[in-house]
Formats: structure tokens, C-alpha cells, sequence
């Protein structure tokens, strides 16, 4: 397949600019006239499709949640980046996109991520006038802290819920446009799959999730806005809902994938405690701007963390990165927590975690200050491990936690198959190999708010539809493959639940596919998981029946997708024989054990297509041209 | 350490009801209250029997999803927390925990502990908002907000939508969720603008939706996971006041 990802030619600076005035437009008397389905109601799905429909679109918005607040962009903490250069430390919107790009290691496309950061700073001022209390100063103005590798102040935030005032925001936008009746609301609907009718998006298959039945809707364009697929790992930070089908049904369809081997680990998560666990907490890591990361320097050492003396603690990252010390980008910092704890230096019941210690802080700045910088976040931790980390360090341990990869995308965030949007993190375009703190709230609600409700008239303005409607054959064709899969599922009658399944597949994607990765690992894998996915369709337990409210039987259907989502993710892996962001390989590092990049062999955008049952997915090749950030090295030193 | 459970199931809305026992094993402290819970269902599930639902998401206290009358309390014992967030370090080996779903007439029940509050999805439309659209809107420092409005008003957006605060008034008043809208608007000058109409329209909302009135018990703030203020429900008190003189 020949990839165009319709980077607008001329300065970086004028890209976004001359392409909003190239692109086609609908007459606002005209817009009601077309129909636009939004699946997931997340930064990305509600912002989108508020706009959409303020500019008076016919949206129709699909969430398996009972609200498009639950979406789990509610529980981003830390922050939102923007280059407003209110600190007056020197920042610019090319600061902004250089630190972005060389950030995500040289696996992103220059045009994309000067536009992401164009347009951030009009993402403040929107979430302000929607009533976002972002945190102030006496005098009223907005306040900025530095994060997550940032050597300057650009994240505004709201105390540790960024991410729940921003949805709030937009739920709150989305809500008012509902209730003007340009926004249709379908929750506790899943999306199973995506209709394409002669080559077209042309509307989607859902399973309402009360009662069972299917349901089909027809639409001129479809949007994707359903997140990440941190969850094949079964123990991530994502929320237990949080899935890839939607994205996986479309690939199968049609849709390339982009670079599905790009997985984030959060340094900053509370260890895992038992098997029975749920899933990982994550504490945001702007708990590293005043806390001091250490291990014990002697390996095996039961002391208690405030019985060792100062003399005898690692600070491991302050010790390897002077300059930018406990601030490294979180691809590092997890990396180094797992290597020391792999030599024995780890710490807790566990021995698979390491301190982050506030005393310092708390010595120099006072507990008040602290309380009301990380409050929330050290109440969360009280409560999860009834440790108080105002008087003994925290523990902490890297988390699966984001995925940069996704549904490949051009620059008008449309994915191979004409009509379908993928936005947010379900795309994979803005983070290359590695995403920045407080960065995917910044490109959730830049796709959603800026930069679709343009490329989405420049599609329905210059697309001639034939008219189609849910009596099309390929509705019916969709819904009947659903309905088999669902009988499938609930006829096998196994020994194993679903979650047994998930939590196998999650090992195997942990231990081979995780924080570092090798070519025996992934071949291993490569076994493993179809062996796994055989048993699954031939063990699985799925009880009750299809038409009623059934959790396991939504499970099913997830997990079924993350065991063919896992093997490209291998798969992917395993032919990207170079290191780069997220993407560790242990064949390819440093003497100083960083990622090596190889950008001869590949600086390009791997983007899988479907190529048929237990049949190899086809590479694409999307080439990358750095024309103003010019790879080097990453160096935190 | 062993648990009894005794948990509401009913299979659809149309079903009158019953509470369940089951015996919960080998409880580990550091287990959280779902986690316990899932423990039980795929044991559940091993038997070929129904596990039981409930409306879950996150874990970890934000997205407002989970919601358990345990043992007659609003996300149980503790304050200041979701259900998500409650350990089994805080019961007793032995313990019999009683879990029945949010009980209001507003929230009416879909299957065993899951309620439908979609009454809170049309009080917000009906004013939860300021009607920015996108773009057009000024800078962000262009208008000023003295902290400590800010923080008032972070207090009360700082609502998860749970239902807790229904859930634990005797009346079923949902004073305390809408008042934590009007509130934070009311006091951010963004959304000074339409305090008039949003306030008269979300109560009328509340109203038709059949939730109950306050009668100060203040059962809302004790449960609230979140520990928003009965404060909020004397600002909105005032804002629906002052609105009903502005509009006669």
C-alpha cells in the first residue's frame, strides 16, 4: 500500500496555517446534512464531537459507559502542556514541538507536532472559558510547574486532576450540545465493528451493552476516539474498561496500524501487592519534581528506608544524569528503576520497587507545601498501602501506562480508510517512540478541538456519498459475524474464566514485550501467544447469555482482540531491530546502556496492514524527514 | 481472613430482589473491596454460575463509576473515599458485609448493584455548563481568578458524579452533585454570565428527575467521596434565590 501522509509542503511555521486555508469547506447551512459518528467520549471523542456539532454537524456519540465522563482521560493528574511562555523562561511554540519531537526519540513527523503545539495554547484558553479551575496565583494568574522532563514551566494544572477538570470540561461542552440537540447520545453501547461500503466509512456496528441487541448506524464519516491498548498487559494503569477492539475491528477492516511495538512504563505506579490485583495505580510523576529517587546501595538490605543512613543510599538518577537528575524522561527512569531492582537493590515485600523520598522537600519547603503540591496523591497512597508518605518514602515501580502506537493517521488525522478519524491516543501520531509528560491531554484536545472540525469539512466538503443507510448489506454482514462470535464465545463452556487468559497473555507481554526487549524474547512470545489464543477459543468459560447485561462476555471480546493485537505488537518488536524511546531492545543500547537508534534502517513509521486470519500482516513503510529537529543522540546527562 | 457477603441480585429491572450469601475465602488485607469482589465472581464463574455486576471503571477514586451501599453506608466505611478505594484491611476476619446497590427512586436499578444515572446526565444538560464555543475565547490570564476563588471552585468541580451523596440522604436529594456545578460556576467569573438561567434550570431539572429536598442532614458531605461541602448547597441556595428575584 502506498502511504501519503499529506504533510503540507513549505516552513514548518506555515504548514498548518496554508493547509486550513487549501482545505475545503461546508457551508454551515449544509453541515446538518451529514452525519458523524464518535466512538469513545474521552479529551479526544468529547471535544471533537462538541465541536462538531457547534458547528452543526449531526454527531452521534457511542460509549460503552453509562457517561461520557467516566471516560478514563478522568484520571490524568499531572498536567497539560502549552507554550504560553507565562514563566518567562523562554519558551515558544518551536521549544515546545523540539522538545516533542526529540522527546519521542525521532519517531514522529515534524508537521504534526508543530501543528500539536500551535495550537496548545489555544486549549488553555478554551478549558478556562468552560470554567476549568486550573491552579492560580494570589493575583489571579495562571500557574505553571515544570514536568516530567521539562526544563521549563509550561504545564498548567489543576491540582493533581488535570485530566478529570479538562473531560469535565469537555463533557461539559459535549452536554450543552446535546441538549441542543446537534449531539446524540448512545452510552452503555460498545462499537464491535466498523462498516466500509465500496471503500468508504460509512458507519458502525454496536452491541447495546443492557440488553444485548445489535444495533447499526449509518454515518458519512466515523471517528475513533477510544483510547490506547495498554490493557493487552491485563496489569496497566488504564481503567479495566479501557480497550482496543474498536481499533483493532477498524485495522481488520482496513485501517493500518502505526508502530504497535510504541508502549509507554510509567516510572511513578504503586507496586503490585498480590495476584488477585486489578491493576496498577499510577501517581503522577510530578512527584519527581520534589522527590528523591534511592535505593539501598548494599544489595538484599532489610533495613528499614528511614534506618538507612544518607551514606548508604543510591540516589541512582541524580548519580547518573546530573543535570537533569530525577527529571529524566520516564522511559529512562523506568528502565534504570527495573535494571537495579534486577541486581537485587530493590526494595518492599516484593523487592520489585524503589523509594521516592519527599523528606528533602518536606525539610526544605515545609509539609504544607507539599500537602498542597501532592496532597491528593499522597492521601491515594495512604490509602493503597496504609504507608504514610509524609514520614517514610514511598515505593514505587514502572506501570504499562500509555501506547504511542495506534491506528496509523495522515496529517488530516484520517486513517487508510477514507471517511475514518482516528484521534487521541488511538492514533498513533504525535509521540514518535516515546510521549512527554503531560503531553496526550495536549494532543487529546488539540485533535478533538483544533485540528479535526477542519480536516473533517475538508473531507465532507470535497467526498461525493452515495446514500446509504443500515438496510446495506455489509450492516447485516457485520452484525451477523458479531452474533456468531458472541454465540462462539458463549457455547465453548471452559474450564478458564476470561481473566485467567488475560492475566497469562499479560505475563507474556510483560516479560517479553515490556520495559526491554530481545530477539529470543519476542520469538518466545511469538509462540506463546497463538498457543495461548488456541486454548482461549477452546477453554474459555463465558456464563450467562448475549442479551443481557453480561461482563464477562464483554471481556471476552476484548480479550479475543488484545491475543491478535499482542502478536503485531511482537511481531512489531521483533523487526525493529534498533532501540528508540519506549522501544528497548537490549541488542541495540549504548555503552551506557541508552536506546540506540538506528536512523539509517529505521527512521519510518511501521504501519501494519491486515492481511487475513493466521495470515503475516503486511509492513508498510511511511518514511520520516527531519528537516528542523536533526536527530542526535538523546542525552540527559 | 473470611468474609460473608450478603449482596443484592436481581437480574433486570423488572426482577423484585434478593440478597445473596456468599462466602469470600482467604481475604487478603491489602486486597481492595473489588478486587475481593472479583475474587468472588471468578470463583463464581468457575461454577457456571452469574457473577455479580457492578459498575466499575478506574479503581482509583476519579471516574465516579463504582457505588456500594456497604453495611448501609455510601462506598462504605472511611471517609473521604470511592468504593474502589476502600481495602479489606478495614474489616474484620469473620465479618458478615451487607452490598446493595445506590437506593434512590431517581436511580432506578439495572442488574444486581447497577443503577442508571443517566437523571445526572440531564440535570447537566440542562445548565452545566458555560456556552463557550470553541475558539473565540479570550486568553487564559485575560480574566483573573484570586486563588482562592480558584480553589473554592476546585473544590466543588472536584466532584465524581457517583451518586453517593443521593445515596446516603434520606430523602434522595441530589442537592449536593448539582449544587457542586452551580457552585463552581457561580463562582468563576466565566461562568458569572448565565448564573441566572443555569441555576433555575438544573433545580427545575433536579425536580422533574424526582429526587428528594434537603432537609440539612448533611449525610451527603459525611459520604461524599470527594468531601465536597454542605457550603456549596447554601451557595446554590442563594444563586436559585437571587435568580427567582432577578427573573420576577
Amino acid at each position: 500500500m502506498k502511504l501519503n501522509a499529506k504533510i503540507p509542503a513549505g516552513p514548518i511555521e506555515q504548514k498548518w496555517t496554508k493547509q486550513k486555508f487549501n482545505y475545503k469547506l461546508v457551508n454551515p447551512s449544509n453541515r446538518r446534512k451529514y452525519n458523524i459518528i464518535v466512538v469513545g467520549s474521552g479529551l479526544a471523542g468529547a471535544s471533537a464531537a462538541a465541536s462538531l456539532g457547534e458547528l452543526g454537524y449531526n454527531v452521534h456519540v457511542f460509549t460503552y459507559h453509562e457517561s461520557p465522563r467516566r471516560a478514563h482521560s478522568i484520571a490524568a493528574q499531572g498536567g497539560i502542556n502549552a507554550p504560553k511562555n507565562y514563566s518567562n523562561d523562554g519558551d515558544s511554540v518551536y521549544r515546545l514541538f523540539y522538545d516533542t519531537i526529540k522527546g519521542g526519540d525521532y519517531r514522529s513527523r515534524e508537521g504534526n507536532v508543530y501543528r500539536l503545539a500551535e495550537v496548545s495554547g489555544s486549549i488553555i484558553d478554551q478549558c478556562v472559558a468552560q470554567g476549568v479551575p486550573f491552579a492560580r496565583d494570589y493575583a489571579g494568574y495562571l500557574d505553571n510547574r515544570s514536568f516530567g522532563g521539562a526544563q521549563l514551566a509550561r504545564t498548567f494544572y489543576a491540582r493533581g486532576q488535570t485530566g478529570q477538570q479538562l473531560l469535565l470540561g469537555a463533557y461539559s461542552a459535549l452536554s450543552r450540545q446535546i441538549k441542543a440537540g446537534t449531539v446524540k447520545l448512545y452510552a452503555r453501547r460498545e462499537m464491535l465493528d466498523l462498516v466500509v461500503i465500496e471503500g468508504q466509512a460509512r458507519g458502525i456496528v454496536a452491541r447495546n451493552l443492557v440488553n444485548g441487541r445489535m444495533e447499526s448506524y449509518a454515518a458519512d464519516a466515523v471517528v475513533l476516539a477510544t483510547g490506547g491498548y495498554s490493557n493487552a498487559f491485563y496489569l496497566s494503569t488504564n481503567a479495566k474498561a479501557s480497550n482496543a477492539t474498536a481499533i483493532w475491528r477498524a485495522h481488520k477492516k482496513g485501517a493500518l496500524f502505526g508502530n504497535p511495538c510504541f508502549t509507554q512504563i510509567h516510572p511513578t505506579c504503586i507496586p503490585l501487592t498480590g495476584s488477585y490485583q486489578s491493576k496498577l495505580t499510577l501517581m503522577s510523576e510530578s512527584l519527581r519534581n520534589d522527590g528523591r529517587i534511592w535505593v539501598p546501595k548494599k544489595k538484599g538490605d532489610t533495613r528499614k528506608a528511614n534506618d538507612i543512613p544518607e551514606s548508604e543510599r543510591d540516589y541512582y538518577l541524580e548519580r547518573m544524569y546530573p543535570s537533569f537528575g530525577n527529571l529524566v524522561p520516564r522511559d529512562v527512569a523506568s528502565r534504570r528503576a527495573k535494571e537495579i531492582c534486577d541486581k537485587g537493590m530493590g526494595v518492599g515485600e516484593t523487592k520489585l520497587a524503589v523509594y521516592l523520598d519527599l523528606a528533602d522537600a518536606i525539610k526544605r519547603l515545609g509539609k504544607n507545601v507539599i500537602a498542597e503540591r501532592y496532597g491528593n496523591l499522597c492521601d491515594m497512597y495512604k490509602l493503597i498501602t496504609a504507608e504514610d508518605p509524609y514520614e517514610v518514602p514511598m515505593r514505587i515501580y514502572p506501570a504499562v501506562h500509555y501506547t504511542m502506537g495506534g491506528l496509523w493517521v495522515d496529517y488530516d488525522l484520517m486513517a487508510t480508510v477514507p471517511g475514518l478519524f482516528v484521534i487521541g491516543e488511538a492514533n498513533f501520531s504525535d509521540h514518535g517512540a516515546n510521549r512527554l509528560g503531560a503531553s496526550a491531554l495536549m494532543q487529546g484536545l488539540a485533535d478533538g478541538y483544533f485540528v479535526l472540525p477542519y480536516t473533517m469539512g475538508n473531507y465532507l466538503g470535497g467526498t461525493k456519498f452515495k446514500p446509504v443507510d443500515t438496510k446495506h448489506t455489509a450492516f447485516q454482514q457485520s452484525e451477523t459475524k458479531i452474533t456468531e462470535m458472541i454465540k462462539k464465545f458463549l457455547s465453548i463452556k471452559g474450564k478458564r474464566t476470561v481473566d485467567e487468559f488475560h492475566i497469562a497473555l499479560g505475563k507474556i507481554l510483560w516479560d517479553y514485550v515490556g520495559m526491554a526487549r530481545n530477539k529470543a524474547g519476542l520469538k518466545k512470545a511469538l509462540e506463546m501467544i497463538p498457543k495461548l489464543r488456541g486454548e482461549f477459543w477452546r477453554d474459555v468459560n463465558v456464563v450467562g447469555s448475549g442479551n443481557e447485561l453480561n461482563a464477562e462476555l464483554e471481556k471476552a471480546g476484548r480479550v479475543a482482540d488484545y491475543f491478535e493485537l499482542s502478536e503485531l505488537m511482537a511481531l512489531d518488536a521483533l523487526h525493529r531491530e534498533e532501540s528508540c524511546g519506549g522501544h528497548f531492545r537490549e541488542e541495540y543500547q549504548t555503552e551506557e546502556g541508552e536506546a540506540k537508534r538506528n536512523d539509517k534502517a529505521f527512521s519510518y513509521v511501521a504501519a501494519w496492514e491486515y492481511a487475513g486470519p493466521n495470515k503475516k500482516p503486511i509492513l508498510n513503510k511511511e518514511p520520516l524527514k527531519f528537516e528542523y529537529v536533526i536527530p542526535s543522540q538523546r542525552s540527559y546527562k | 481472613m473470611n468474609i460473608t457477603l450478603k449482596v443484592w441480585r436481581q437480574r433486570n429491572p423488572n426482577d423484585t430482589g434478593r440478597l445473596v450469601t456468599y462466602e469470600a475465602k482467604n481475604v487478603s488485607t491489602h486486597m481492595s473491596f473489588l478486587e475481593m469482589l472479583d475474587v468472588v465472581n471468578n470463583d463464581l464463574v468457575k461454577k457456571g454460575e452469574d457473577p455479580i455486576a457492578f459498575d466499575h471503571d478506574c479503581r482509583e477514586g476519579i471516574c465516579g463509576s463504582c457505588g456500594l451501599m456497604i453495611n448501609g453506608r455510601a462506598h462504605g466505611p472511611g471517609r473521604g473515599i470511592a468504593t474502589c478505594q476502600l481495602h479489606m484491611r478495614g474489616f474484620k476476619d469473620g465479618e458478615v458485609i451487607v452490598v446493595e446497590p445506590w437506593r434512590a427512586n431517581a436511580f432506578p436499578i439495572i442488574k444486581d448493584l447497577v443503577v442508571d444515572r443517566t437523571a445526572f446526565e440531564r440535570i447537566m444538560q440542562a445548565g452545566g455548563y458555560t456556552s463557550a464555543k470553541t475558539g473565540g475565547v479570550p486568553d487564559g490570564n485575560a480574566v483573573l481568578v484570586p486563588k482562592p476563588v480558584a480553589e473554592d471552585a476546585m473544590d466543588a468541580a472536584s466532584c465524581i458524579g457517583c451518586g453517593a451523596c443521593v445515596a446516603a440522604c434520606p430523602n434522595s436529594s441530589a442537592m449536593l452533585f448539582v449544587a457542586a456545578k452551580v457552585s463552581q460556576l457561580a463562582l468563576l467569573p466565566q461562568g458569572k454570565a448565565e448564573r441566572t438561567q443555569r441555576v433555575l434550570a438544573m433545580v427545575d431539572q433536579m425536580d422533574k428527575e424526582g429526587f428528594g429536598n434537603c432537609s440539612n442532614n448533611y449525610a451527603c458531605e459525611a459520604e461524599c467521596p470527594k468531601e465536597i461541602k454542605v457550603t456549596h448547597i447554601a451557595r446554590m441556595n442563594r444563586e436559585y434565590l437571587r435568580a427567582n428575584l432577578v427573573e420576577k
